[in-house]
């Protein structure tokens, strides 16, 4: 049973198959559970790929998009997801930096600054577990979209935006210091936040807390990541 | 080494007193402000809570003119060996107050970057518990260190107080064996 | 030819204008030119290294040196990584605030607002969070905006040497935390904004004791903006110092007091308003100089906004008496109730004898939000607000559980340290600590 819920199931008629996040086996998230729900197995998905009309201004911007990238635009623009009033645009890497380039550059599009990259990481969806998340922040048009790149972890590298963006220097840093996405073409990809010569890459899920027992009064209490808790 | 150490007992009892008075009357703290705290221990150094009144306000920035390191805020792995590095560099007698419950414990992160307490790293004298501990505590806890510093013994004195202290603790119960208490 | 001659090249024997020029005294001719020449390509790296008094906090500055001229910078940050990011992974909705206030830990609230503002985004209850509670959110974000420029002027002064600066800014702070302290229980690191509203009601007597101190803290600013802004020293070593234009402020994405003064009028809570910043009347200080002096100029006059907003919230929370604080769906509002028992902390006695012995709901709830917390349905959010060191920015991923899957958070100060290359190189030493100053960074943001 655990290995069918691992594989993401292709979608009906086509669509897009939806981001899985997680898969939560049992209640509490600890061995020794006795409370009857150790056999629960849930799915977590992301909110799935939005169809047109997507409301407010981002059709608009979708559309300008598309028209600059031409024909490359089925394979740069993965699918779209509108939700809680955000647009989120789900990038092919290979076309990351072009883009970027037209968020930046085009009139219509505006796209100043870039907020940073914020990794995320999910284990459960074999081929595509690193995100990196890039929100875009529109000074002129007072409005803000997120680019999402998927990779996976066997071969973990994203274009650097950093030649479009100089703002994402540190960002792009801290993302291969804690995540180990790679950025190629950034300037100098080292550790910022670790000490240098650490191994690992402390946020990814398969990477411990690193806590140590709490020592109590005739008690030990496991740290947070090892001990019982609601899910 | 000096007059402490060949002191006969009676002499001792007064150049104690008079040594302890003499360096608790003017600890000069080194600026080892890291987090929180530090903007805690900033304030103590203001007018409202004044650490001036107990001899203290001159923040030494080079730890080789400091008597006193106050670890305040949360220590890093990162930062850990430069703790060791100040504290190494400070010309004895030098005492060391872990501010805060980060300094003394680890705090609230129990995680890989936080070393869980700065005892680990260098010996401490006083603890101080708070997140962060309000100035007015602060300065208790160095008043508190004040007294420490006067009754410090010297000499043979010494020698036998650490000696007892050593066997009591290798004789005492680990803190997870001791059942039956709540406090 | 007497002792003081001393040897030169003659400009007639060599047409090389890059040839070098060397005085020499006594000694082997050759052998002290090929010292001088190794001495002038030499490399001087100075470290102001992680503790030191005026780097603002850990910061490592690795300086390479010519003389007193600085020709190369670089920052080494990470000496207060803390891991909050992932230890939040591990606590509930609620217990994520505890560790994001403790990120930038000179203006703690603006964290949790920015949290809390996601957390709701991602309920969907941001319509929902009561008219008081919002003012109360605004004012305690005012309060740390006000108490944060403090301690951006008053160390910047302490770190130039000037103490008198540091003690005149603190003791304003002093009074902030007053009243945040009257309101919160807590002088910093709070807790105190929470999803769904703010976790305890104002007590009785905050209306006048905002309006009694409002005074005093002006009168405070006042001091700094006579004490520093005319001094001659004060103006020449801030004046023209630590430049940045809006083309280089653009291209490094930076936000706040730092792009204000090159000349861009930015400020979220004007473009994208949030917790009814709308219906507030201030201005934004804005600026061309991009220098130092001019940012100085800026922080200080944001904290006479500011501390317009404050008397605006102090009315608002009089005409709103008696309004609750917090959302009203129960499953999802803060139940503890607290009030100040004879020890000086406590529970408040009504709350327990209603959920003992009034309503099983309560109970109910009371327990399964503190033990579980409460669900968030799966999904991202991008928040923004104006922090006082710029745009602070929190992403938040939710599986449908009690606990975030990932939050991150965009610090300002991070963001604007990566301007210390250009602010610094081709300056003098000493002003490396005024250009630290002015990015206003705070090491626990920039390395959470």
């Amino acid at each position: 049973m655990t290995d069918d819920v691992t594989v993401p199931p292709t979608a009906p008629d086509g669509r897009e198959p939806l981001t899985l996040i997680n898969v939560r086996e049992g209640m509490f998230g600890a061995p020794g559970d006795i409370s009857g729900y150790d056999g629960l197995v849930r799915r977590i998905e992301m909110p799935g790929a939005t169809d047109r009309p997507y409301g407010d201004w981002f059709d608009g911007v979708v559309d300008i998009l598309e028209e600059l990238l031409g024909d490359r635009a089925e394979q740069a623009i993965e699918y779209v997801v509108v939700d809680r009033g955000e647009l989120t645009l789900y990038i092919a890497r290979e076309h990351l930096l072009e883009v970027a380039q037209h968020l930046r550059d085009d009139q219509d599009l505006r796209f100043e600054m870039c907020l940073g990259v914020s990794g995320v990481h999910y284990p459960a969806e074999t081929g595509r577990e690193l995100h990196a998340v890039y929100p875009m922040q529109s000074i002129t048009h007072n409005r803000r979209l997120r680019l999402e790149v998927a990779v996976s972890d066997a071969d973990p590298h994203i274009p650097s935006i950093v030649s479009v963006y100089p703002m994402n220097n540190w960002h792009e840093r801290e993302t291969w210091d804690f995540f180990g996405i790679i950025f190629d073409g950034h300037p100098s990809l080292a550790r910022i936040e670790m000490p240098d010569d650490w191994v690992g890459h402390p946020q990814r899920k398969d990477y411990p807390l690193g806590g140590i027992p709490v020592e109590f009064k005739g008690a030990e209490v496991p740290s947070p990541d090892t001990r019982r808790q609601y899910r | 080494m000096g007059i402490e150490e060949s002191a006969p007992p009676f002499l001792l009892g007064t150049v104690e007193g008079l040594l302890g008075w003499a360096r608790s009357g003017s600890l000069w703290p080194a600026t080892f402000g890291l987090a929180c705290c530090a903007i805690e221990m900033m304030a103590t150094g203001t007018p409202r809570f004044d650490i001036a009144r107990i001899g203290q306000e001159v923040f030494r920035g080079s730890p080789r003119q400091a008597d006193l390191m106050i670890v305040a805020g949360r220590v890093s792995n990162k930062m850990a060996p430069i703790v060791r590095q100040v504290y190494d560099q400070m010309p004895e007698p030098k005492w060391v107050l872990a501010m805060g419950v980060c300094a003394s414990s680890g705090g609230m992160f129990n995680n890989y970057a936080i070393v869980p307490g700065v005892d680990h790293i260098v010996p401490v004298d006083i603890y101080l518990p708070g997140c962060p501990p309000r100035p007015e505590m602060l300065i208790n806890a160095l008043l508190e260190l004040h007294t420490q510093i006067q009754n410090t013994p010297l000499g043979a004195n010494r020698r036998e107080i650490a000696a007892a202290a050593e066997a009591a603790a290798l004789k005492a119960t680990p803190t997870s064996d001791m059942m039956g208490l709540l406090r | 030819m007497t002792a003081e001659d001393t040897f030169h090249a003659m400009g007639a024997f060599t047409d090389d204008p890059e040839a070098a020029e060397y005085t020499a005294y006594g000694s082997d001719w050759s052998e002290i030119a090929d010292e001088a020449t190794r001495l002038a390509q030499q490399r001087i790296v100075v470290n102001m290294g992680p503790q030191h008094p005026s780097t603002h906090g850990v910061l490592r500055v690795m300086l390479e040196i010519e003389g007193e001229t600085v020709t190369e910078t670089r920052a080494g940050i990470g000496y207060l990584h803390t891991g909050i990011e992932k230890n939040m992974e591990f606590r509930t909705w609620t217990q994520g605030v505890t560790f994001c206030t403790r990120m930038d830990y000179v203006a703690s609230m603006s964290q949790e607002a920015v949290y809390c503002l996601a957390v709701e985004k991602l309920l969907g209850i941001t319509d929902d969070v009561p008219e008081r509670a919002n003012v109360l959110r605004v004012l305690m974000l005012e309060l740390t905006r006000i108490g944060s420029h403090l301690v951006a002027v008053g160390t910047g002064g302490n770190e130039l040497g000037a103490t008198t600066v540091m003690t005149e800014a603190f003791v304003g702070r002093e009074d902030t935390f007053r009243i945040i302290e009257m309101i919160s229980g807590l002088r910093t690191n709070n807790a105190y904004i929470r999803p769904g509203g703010v976790v305890v009601d104002a007590p009785a007597g905050t209306v006048e004791y905002i309006r009694k101190l409002i005074p005093q803290i002006r009168e405070r600013l006042d001091h700094l903006v006579d004490l520093q802004l005319e001094n001659p020293i004060f103006k020449l070593r801030l004046k023209n110092v630590a430049n940045l234009n809006l083309a280089g402020a653009m291209a490094l994405g930076i936000t706040g007091p730092m792009l204000r003064s090159a000349g861009l009028p930015y400020d979220v809570r004007k473009a994208e308003p949030y917790c009814g910043y709308e219906t507030y009347d201030f201005q934004i200080p804005t600026s061309t100089d991009a220098d130092a002096y001019s940012r100085v100029v800026l922080r200080l006059e944001e904290c006479y906004e500011s501390l317009k907003i404050v008397a605006q919230c102090a009315d608002r929370l009089e005409q709103l008496e008696g309004q609750p604080v917090m959302v009203a769906d129960k499953k999802i509002a803060w139940p503890a109730q607290l009030a100040l028992g004879p020890d000086g902390q406590g529970n408040s006695l009504d709350h327990i004898r209603h959920i003992m012995g009034e309503s099983m709901e309560a109970l109910i709830h009371h327990f399964k939000l503190v033990t579980e917390g409460f669900k968030v349905p799966a999904g991202q959010v991008y928040t923004a607000i104006e922090g006082p060191k710029g745009l602070l920015g929190c992403h938040l991923v939710s599986d449908g559980g009690t606990k975030p899957w990932r939050a991150h958070f965009r610090d300002p100060g991070f963001n604007n340290l990566q301007s210390l290359g250009i602010l610094t190189e081709g300056g003098q030493i000493a002003d490396v600590v005024v250009s630290i100053a002015t990015i206003d960074m705070v090491l626990g943001g920039v390395d959470r």
